[in-house]
């Protein structure tokens, strides 16, 4: 297979947005960037920025592996692409309302009414709920590859709670303090206000309850959770205020955390606990994260929860599939963003296609996420396969399946110099009362191993800094 | 500001100021057993019984109080609450649950001295190197209160901070009392012997005061002399009388931040106001170990109020 290098049109010739880091790059001494590959890793360190790894318990927290060479996306190609993120998170929140109200989209027939009312990620108690400011999903991540110059595709939505907006951050971060003269040759768009519009998107979805300047608070499921440094990363950088459930009561018909001086009230909360955990009343009573009636409050307009309980339903797998309908349904134009071709294995004729060429396509749960639990068929032993055929005869609902994509690479920074390795893209896009924010650039991860088609950090996978160039 | 993040601030601080206190406490002992060979188990047995490990350590090495495992079940044995690397773990976690009320500089020098000590505190310590990473240790902890001074804002925060630095101290420095009284109890009136010299010594060596101690008094070194400096010296910052002072004005404070006059703050003044009135006299005549007991029992007293006054906890 063939892949579409985002650096170098031919050997040592680079694609044009490239070509100033590429001059700079050059003029390096290799010894010098190694230096600076492990001080990189000395600043992550020390600053914290690590991630908790679930059931290893001596490497407790580990670190992102980071790479030094810059991700560049052409002012153009960044352009063209927000369009196409923009349309399809409109559809999201679209969506999502009439899902949980009319529910035209199903009468209409673009969506079987089966794939709604038996999916885990629908609410019912969502139905008929007016959230604040109107939005459901506010903070999205859209998750893309990249097979050629224009060629991107949506490889999953992520409408309940994209992490990795820290590491976006801090890679940048890391490399100003790094590589300052490369940032005076080339004219990077900035990354670093993220926090303070997210703040802004937040409050301006504020409950009709807040009097004054709203309160904002990032609940989290603690410090042993595996993304705890980013809930506390984010809390600090808005000036929010980083609670657990345990701080939290509901008095007066408010949500209201535990301070030195009394209860205060919280007016949004930017929730990093599943829905399930939310509210221990309301949904999973042996949560000890959430905090027992909170839901109450919510629909009774006493605090906005960020991202909307039961937004889920709009980044399902199963739900995937239809996304280009659903984004004509909403907008009356064709998607312009595509998807990848997916067969529903819940589908006979498609289950047969899946069965017939399991070799050459990716299977993955419905449900399932961090790359767990999925099957890439090229690179899949026969007994692999033999096990995972087994699996989906089993169970044929739980799985879809898509074709092997040819993503693109961008090279690594190896001993021996610049090496290929493959990546996708997830932009952060906020979404307020206020109008649509997608921070130029986003979460480049990077597959560490060369060949590797999996770039998830639970499965070893890197990030880079992403640039987008200013026109 | 969160009641648990007030909590969090407050037992950062007493867990690196217990740090420090625990690797001034090693040294002296140290130092001791390597000029007195004979008396070596009898000096660790004390440090042990001073961080109130006693049950436990003698519950994995009975009554063996031989160098290197005490040294190592005060530095590195992670089952022991109170070894070095336990107590440096629980301050870093107590810093990443204030996380958002502390700067970048002060969490990453705590983060940095968790990184530095979980990596030392690998492999056992050689006694060649105890010295350094004594040292290293002792360090670290000063280089936190360093970003602490310089960086943070002098609010509500700030106080919390202190709050358990000095509760941790005022501790801290009762038990050395405490533990070494039966030195200083017979002696109120001898010259003493070169042994017993060399044990006083050691308690101003404990808790960092031996310097101060010459600046003050010259070469008298008499048990009264040290009691009265490390329980009523208002300019020694190691003193129980100068910890309780910290706590009453750092209290006072956070009264006129909230408008308010707390409990802990009322408790504290009180505390204070006894401790000014009692004299080294008085102190010997009732007993130093009572003293100290009672003393101990205020000062947990105090922490507690603390705890109920800002609402660490629901």
């Amino acid at each position: 297979m063939k892949f579409y290098d985002e650096m170098f049109a031919d050997e040592a010739v680079p694609h044009e947005a490239y070509e100033r880091y590429y001059k700079w790059y050059a003029a390096q001494n290799s010894k010098s960037l190694q230096k600076k590959m492990r001080e990189a890793e000395a600043v992550f360190r020390r600053t914290g920025i690590t991630f908790n790894v679930y059931g290893k318990k001596d490497a407790e927290e580990r670190l992102i592996p980071f790479d030094i060479i810059p991700r560049i996306i052409a002012a153009d190609e960044w352009d063209e692409l927000t369009k196409g993120i923009e349309q399809r998170v409109e559809a999201l929140n679209l969506f999502l309302h009439d899902i949980y109200h009319e529910q035209n989209v199903i009468k209409d027939g673009i969506l079987p009414a089966n794939l709604v009312a038996n999916n885990e990620a629908f609410l019912q108690k969502m139905i008929g709920v007016k959230p604040p400011g109107g939005i459901y999903t506010h903070i999205v991540g859209v998750d893309l590859v990249r097979t050629a110059k224009n060629e991107f595709y949506v490889l999953e939505d992520n409408a309940r709670t994209p992490s990795g907006v820290s590491y976006m951050l801090e890679n940048r971060e890391t490399m100003l303090k790094m590589f300052p003269d490369v940032f005076a040759e080339n004219r990077v768009r900035r990354v670093s206000d993220y926090p303070h519009i997210l703040r802004k998107s937040l409050s301006s979805c504020a409950p009709d309850a807040c009097t004054g300047k709203p309160t904002l608070a990032v609940l989290t499921p603690g410090i042993h959770n595996s993304a705890y440094f980013e809930h506390a990363f984010l809390a600090d950088q808005m000036g929010a205020e980083l609670v657990e459930g345990h701080d939290l009561k509901i008095e007066n018909g408010r949500v209201c955390m535990r301070t030195t001086r009394g209860y205060d009230p919280i007016d949004v909360i930017y929730r990093r606990v599943d829905d399930e955990y939310l509210d221990p009343l309301n949904f999973n009573p042996d949560s000890m994260l959430g905090v027992p009636g909170i839901f109450d409050i919510y629909r009774s307009g006493g605090i906005t929860i960020a991202n909307a309980p039961g937004a889920g339903i709009a980044d399902d797998k199963a739900i995937y599939s239809y996304m280009p309908d659903i984004v004509k349904y909403y907008t009356g134009k064709e998607a312009l963003l595509k998807n990848v071709e997916t067969w529903r294995c819940s589908e006979p004729d498609s289950l047969t296609y899946v069965l017939d060429n399991l070799h050459d396509l990716v299977v993955k749960e419905v449900h399932g996420s961090g790359g767990y639990g999925m099957l890439i068929g090229p690179a899949a032993s026969k007994k692999e396969l033999a096990d995972f055929r087994a699996k989906l005869i089993d169970n044929p609902a739980k799985y879809i399946a898509q074709p092997t994509l040819a993503l693109s690479t961008t090279p690594v920074f190896v001993k021996s110099g610049l090496s290929p390795r493959h990546v996708d893209l997830r932009p952060y896009v906020l979404v307020g009362a206020n109008g649509v924010n997608i921070t130029p650039g986003g979460l480049t991860r990077v597959a560490m191993e060369k060949g590797s088609l999996v770039v998830n950090s639970s499965q070893g996978g890197g990030t880079k800094d992403t640039w987008v160039l200013e026109a | 500001m969160l009641g648990k993040t007030a909590g969090s601030l407050f037992w950062m601080f007493r867990y690196l100021e217990r740090s420090k206190n625990l690797a001034r406490l090693i040294d002296a002992a140290f130092r001791i057993t390597l000029t007195q060979s004979q008396s070596a188990n009898s000096e660790w047995a004390s440090v042990i019984a001073t961080t109130g490990a006693q049950q436990r350590y003698e519950a994995a090495h009975d009554e063996d109080y031989e160098s290197g495992k005490v040294i190592d079940f005060l530095l590195r044995d992670s089952d022991n609450p109170s070894s070095v690397i336990s107590v440096m773990k629980s301050a870093r976690n107590n810093a990443r649950a204030s996380r958002t009320a502390l700067t970048r500089d002060v969490w990453e020098a705590v983060n940095e001295s968790w990184i530095m000590l979980s990596d030392i505190l690998k492999a056992p310590i050689e006694k060649k190197n105890l010295p350094d990473v004594l040292g290293l240790i002792r360090r670290q902890s000063t280089q936190v209160q360093g970003a602490l001074h310089g960086t943070m804002l002098r609010n509500d925060i700030y106080d919390f901070a202190r709050l358990g630095t000095f509760v941790e101290r005022a501790d801290n420095t009762a038990r050395i009392l405490d533990v070494k009284y039966y030195i200083l109890l017979p002696a109120v009136t001898d010259v003493g012997s070169p042994l017993d010299n060399q044990q006083w010594e050691t308690i101003l060596r404990s808790v960092s005061a031996e310097q101060s101690y010459r600046w003050h008094h010259r070469d008298e070194i008499t048990p009264k002399g040290i009691a009265h400096f490390l329980i009523l010296d208002k300019c020694l910052p190691q003193s129980l009388v100068f910890s309780v002072s910290e706590l009453v004005s750092t209290l006072g404070y956070l009264d006129r931040e909230y408008d308010q006059t707390s409990d802990a703050s009322v408790l504290a003044s009180g505390f204070l106001a006894d401790l000014k009135s009692t004299t080294v006299e008085d102190i010997f005549e009732t007993g130093l170990h009572e003293f100290i007991a009672k003393f101990l029992s205020k000062n947990g007293d105090l922490a507690a109020q603390i705890e109920r006054d800002f609402k660490f906890v629901a």
